[in-house]
């Protein structure tokens, strides 16, 4: 076996060292009526190649070389090649948790800009190390609400990520934590008046998301200003982090629980991703997760360490903030990249090519179908309802190598023949063109039918 | 004094700012296409929500990006410099070709949404390793949603929870031996059970008659860690399995031990119902300084109804589909599908073994453990002379007489070129040095390893301070905690 770097004659000498006859004696400890006498039924030992091979023929089924128009809280951006060169120095890739701190200083300092550049960007005080991804962050943080105001109860924007809300219910159903839902307007944005029929003085946090699932921008401020008034606490979700180089980041808002997945990290079937959670200082010892921190040696010297782990799991089991062990470093080190490449100019910029992309879809897309939530704002993303159901024109748009909106009635049924698109720098002008058109022939032809029908009924 | 080390030989290091630091105006590392649409009035269009600032983040260009993130990887020790001996952790080499069949395009850039007709590649990826699992766990079901091995622990407990709610009383605690990991009782937590500790006996295990006496209805399930985190395989599990099925209550087995057993013995044939993996220690996947991790459930059959949502299912027509309409499902514990990469690398690991590669793999894992316990056997005091599986715990008794400590020895480690083992765990061995080695490593290695414990505990004796100072060769050392702690610096801030 290659992984392996022992030859027959080690083996022999280091059972003889061990004092041990056989491998066989390695194992008594296990009860023999259990030990395994035949081989595992797995596929046989493969050659590199061969490895190659199978998962190439993996990527043909899976299709390569379509043109996407699916956002939902996973995005496709373009990738500075320079990720992949630093993130797969062996000393990152191949690295424990840095526990100890003089042999990690490379992982704990690129942690350190990481937290600093996250703060940058959300306005917020203090950010952590990462979190598993943008959905249990979200559960994270309103798990930590409920700690700090000491209430049971959630209310969360039915315009937050579908799935993100399944996730919390996962979690808030064996906390005892009663969720309640809040509707969404005309314009996409959280129904002001829902929400606050919803609060009760039992309602530890309101958690919506901004730009929202629509991809419509809220209006934090309304929205903060009502939950203070009554006490409760704001949480904000962000999914396209890359909306934060033109949007102006929740900064009302207590906690902010984001997914980073835009920043530079593989669409990959939805993971490995990059959480994260941001708040103010004054929370941050209910903040779950890893953190690092500032400090010196014993010469003087600046050093950064893993800190204020009293509120993890090692050390307070079951009283810790979480039971979160791991949290994502190499991905939390790929957006951290992404965030050095881009920088103060280049984000802005990215997230304008966006903005112009959508803008120039939307646009043409209402000159055939309709699109939704005009009354607001929106980032990259948009809802276009059309006269036949989507699934048809996509089947259709597969045939053209590509893939067009993500169809909403699995989430919302009351939205009927709606799609979710998606543009970002990288969707090209002849590629929304193409699917435009689609769309509008499939109107024409839903229309002619529909004369045809009316003509014959005359 | 100094001893030489036969491994390690300092070499400058260079120094290195914060990005910050380096940034000024007018820098870049990006460059954008023209963009082919008009060109928009963000003002206009966003109103009182559009940025304007984006404050201090950095400007730079793409060669200081290069060297800086260069430098600061130069300062982190890894499984590629040497041995990595982190007891429980399971620190093994991480395959490249692992890291090239995740990168290929179809697998990198599926999107979780796409349809299903083009997402084929990508589900035979989930149901191939998740046979593959089942079979080396000898359990019927498993659910590939968790993303790490806590996140599993939570997963399982959630059906264990359902299952007993399912039976009318969904019970109200998790027993959990003083030696399991600090994520068993968190996780219990979460769940909103209540922990009972369970102790050990003399031999380090399950203490039977305390199980019997503490087992009723009231207990949901065991967690047990089998090998425990003294490296000690659980003897009496089936009489442990029993006592619990006879109260109806289930066994949850943490699985992060699981390199001492792939190949050899299959939790579901003695007695488990449910446990979880992690991709990240047994399979190969790399620890990437703290994560991605992954952490599969495991479970029998009873459980099966539970499982998160969806499931990979195979229609009629032989093509594979998402079922979302699991009425008993536990619900979902993340988007999408899990941390799918790091099940393409730890399949990549198991298509690279197959059976027989996997066997020796597990047989050399404990090999190389029993090897290092007998090289330092009366050198470190070893608390539990039960048989050693993959991991061996000694204690600092003998080097505590001289004023030092299993953390001192194990800084001094770094100066001979090692990372230190797993200090101070497990809590039932005082000032433990948990030593895990893996199958990694060749004769040579584990022989300076031994060399280096060996000489280090001459130093105890000779020259204490030396260990105490430790260690030498850094570019830090001895960083102050309590310090970072009291008073947190958690980010850069400019000063203007």
């Amino acid at each position: 076996m290659r992984y392996l770097p022992k030859s027959p004659a080690d083996r022999e000498a280091m059972l003889q060292a061990t004092g041990l006859r056989s491998v066989d004696d390695l194992f008594t400890p296990i009860p023999a009526e259990y030990r395994l006498t035949r081989d595992l039924r797995i596929p046989r030992q493969m050659a590199e190649s061969e490895i190659v091979d199978w998962f190439r023929q993996r990527s043909h089924e899976n299709g390569e070389g379509y043109t996407s128009f699916l956002g939902a809280g996973a995005y496709l951006h373009y990738r500075p090649v320079v990720i992949d060169a630093l993130i797969s120095r062996g000393e990152f890739l191949t690295a424990y948790t840095p526990y100890q701190a003089e042999i990690s200083q490379g992982t704990l300092q690129s942690i350190f800009e990481f937290q600093t550049m996250i703060c940058e960007l959300t306005g917020m005080e203090v950010a952590n190390a990462s979190m598993y991804d943008g959905s249990t962050a979200a559960a994270e943080a309103v798990m930590m609400a409920v700690r700090l105001t000491g209430r049971r109860s959630v209310v969360v924007a039915r315009s937050l990520h579908p799935e993100y809300r399944e996730v919390l219910a996962t979690y808030a159903t064996h906390q005892g934590m009663p969720v309640s839902v809040a509707g969404f307007g005309d314009d996409g944005r959280v129904n002001l008046k829902e929400l606050e029929k919803a609060i009760t003085p039992e309602t530890a946090c309101v958690l919506m998301q901004s730009p929202n699932f629509f991809g419509t921008i809220e209006d934090v401020v309304a929205i903060a200003d009502l939950a203070h008034r009554h006490g409760v606490m704001l949480v904000v979700s962000i999914a396209e982090a890359v909306s934060l180089g033109i949007v102006e980041p929740p900064r009302q808002a207590d906690i902010i629980a984001m997914e980073a997945q835009s920043f530079g990290v593989p669409l990959g079937f939805g993971g490995p991703y990059c959480g994260v959670i941001a708040t103010r200082e004054k929370y941050v010892r209910q903040m779950p997760g890893r953190l690092v921190g500032q400090t010196t040696d014993k010469h003087g010297k600046r050093g950064f360490v893993l800190t204020l782990a009293t509120r993890e799991q090692h050390i307070r089991r079951e009283k810790a903030t979480s039971n979160i062990c791991t949290n994502q470093a190499l991905v939390a080190l790929m957006v951290n990249i992404f965030m050095t490449v881009y920088g103060k100019v280049g984000l802005k910029e990215l997230a304008r090519q966006n903005l112009a992309k959508t803008v120039y879809a939307a646009g043409q897309f209402a000159k055939y179908g309709k699109v939704l939530f005009g009354g607001a704002p929106r980032f990259n993303e948009f809802v276009v309802t059309t006269s036949e159901p989507p699934h048809a024109i996509n089947s259709r748009l597969l045939g053209h190598k590509m893939v067009g909106g993500l169809p909403l009635k699995k989430f919302y049924p009351e939205l009927g023949n709606a799609s979710l698109w998606c543009c970002t720098e990288l969707t090209t002008r002849s590629a929304i063109d193409t699917a435009v058109g689609l769309v509008a022939e499939s109107e024409r032809s839903v229309r002619s039918a529909k004369e045809e029908v009316e003509e014959v009924a005359r | 004094m100094r001893r030489m080390t036969r491994k390690a030989t300092r070499h400058a290091s260079q120094n290195e700012g914060l990005i910050f630091e380096k940034s000024s105006a007018g820098k870049a590392a990006w460059k954008l296409p023209p963009l082919d649409v008009p060109e928009v009035d963000a003002a206009q269009l966003l109103g009182s929500s559009e940025r304007k600032d984006l404050g201090s983040m950095p400007e730079v260009s793409e060669i200081e990006i290069i060297r800086h993130f260069t430098r600061l990887s130069t300062w982190n020790y890894a499984i590629d410099l040497g041995m990595y001996p982190l007891g429980s952790c399971t620190m093994k080499y991480n395959p490249r070709v692992n890291e090239a069949v995740a990168r290929v395009e179809g697998i990198a850039n599926a999107h979780p949404y796409q349809p299903e007709r083009i997402s084929q590649g990508a589900l035979r990826i989930i149901k191939t390793l998740s046979e593959c699992l089942i079979e080396i766990t000898g359990m019927d079901a498993i659910t590939l949603q968790p993303a790490a091995g806590a996140h599993g622990e939570m997963t399982g407990l959630l059906m264990v929870r359902a299952y007993h709610q399912a039976q009318g009383n969904a019970r109200k605690k998790i027993l959990i031996p003083d030696s399991a990991h600090g994520t068993n009782p968190a996780s219990a937590a979460i769940v909103n059970y209540a922990v009972e500790n369970l102790k050990s006996d003399s031999r380090g295990m399950v203490d039977l008659a305390a199980l019997e006496a503490q087992m009723n209805e009231d207990v949901a399930a065991l967690m047990l860690t089998n090998p425990n985190t003294l490296g000690v395989f659980e003897q009496d599990i089936i009489r442990i399995a029993g006592i619990l099925h006879a109260k109806g209550g289930l066994l949850y087995m943490d699985g992060a031990n699981m390199n001492a057993l792939v190949g050899k013995a299959r939790p579901g044939d003695f007695g488990v119902d449910v446990m979880h993996l992690n991709l990240h220690k047994t399979f190969s996947t790399p620890h990437g300084g703290g994560g991605p991790g992954s952490g599969p459930v495991a479970i029998k059959k009873i459980l099966e109804p539970f499982l998160p949502k969806p499931v990979v299912i195979t229609h009629p027509d032989g093509t594979l589909g998402f079922d979302y309409n699991r009425p008993q499902s536990v619900g979902r514990v993340r988007a999408f599908y899990g941390n799918f990469g790091m099940f393409v690398r730890a399949l990549a690991y198991i298509q690279a073994n197959g059976p027989d590669g996997l066997r020796q793999t597990t047989e050399d894992a404990v090999l190389n453990a029993n090897y290092v316990r007998k090289g330092l056997e009366g050198v470190y005091d070893l608390p539990y002379s039960t048989p050693t599986m993959h991991e061996v715990v000694f204690s600092d008794k003998l080097q505590a007489k001289n004023g030092v400590r299993t953390m001192d020895i194990a800084k001094r480690l770094i100066d001979y070129g090692f990372h230190p083992y797993t200090t101070a765990f497990p809590l039932i061995v005082p000032g433990a040095l948990m030593i895990e080695p893996t199958e990694s490593e060749p004769k040579e290695e584990l022989d300076l390893f031994i060399e280096a414990m060996k000489s280090i505990a001459e130093e105890v004796e000779e020259d204490p301070q030396t260990v105490l100072d430790a260690p030498h060769s850094t570019r830090v050392s001895r960083l102050d905690e309590t310090a970072a702690a009291r008073k947190p610096v958690l980010r850069w801030k400019p000063t203007s």
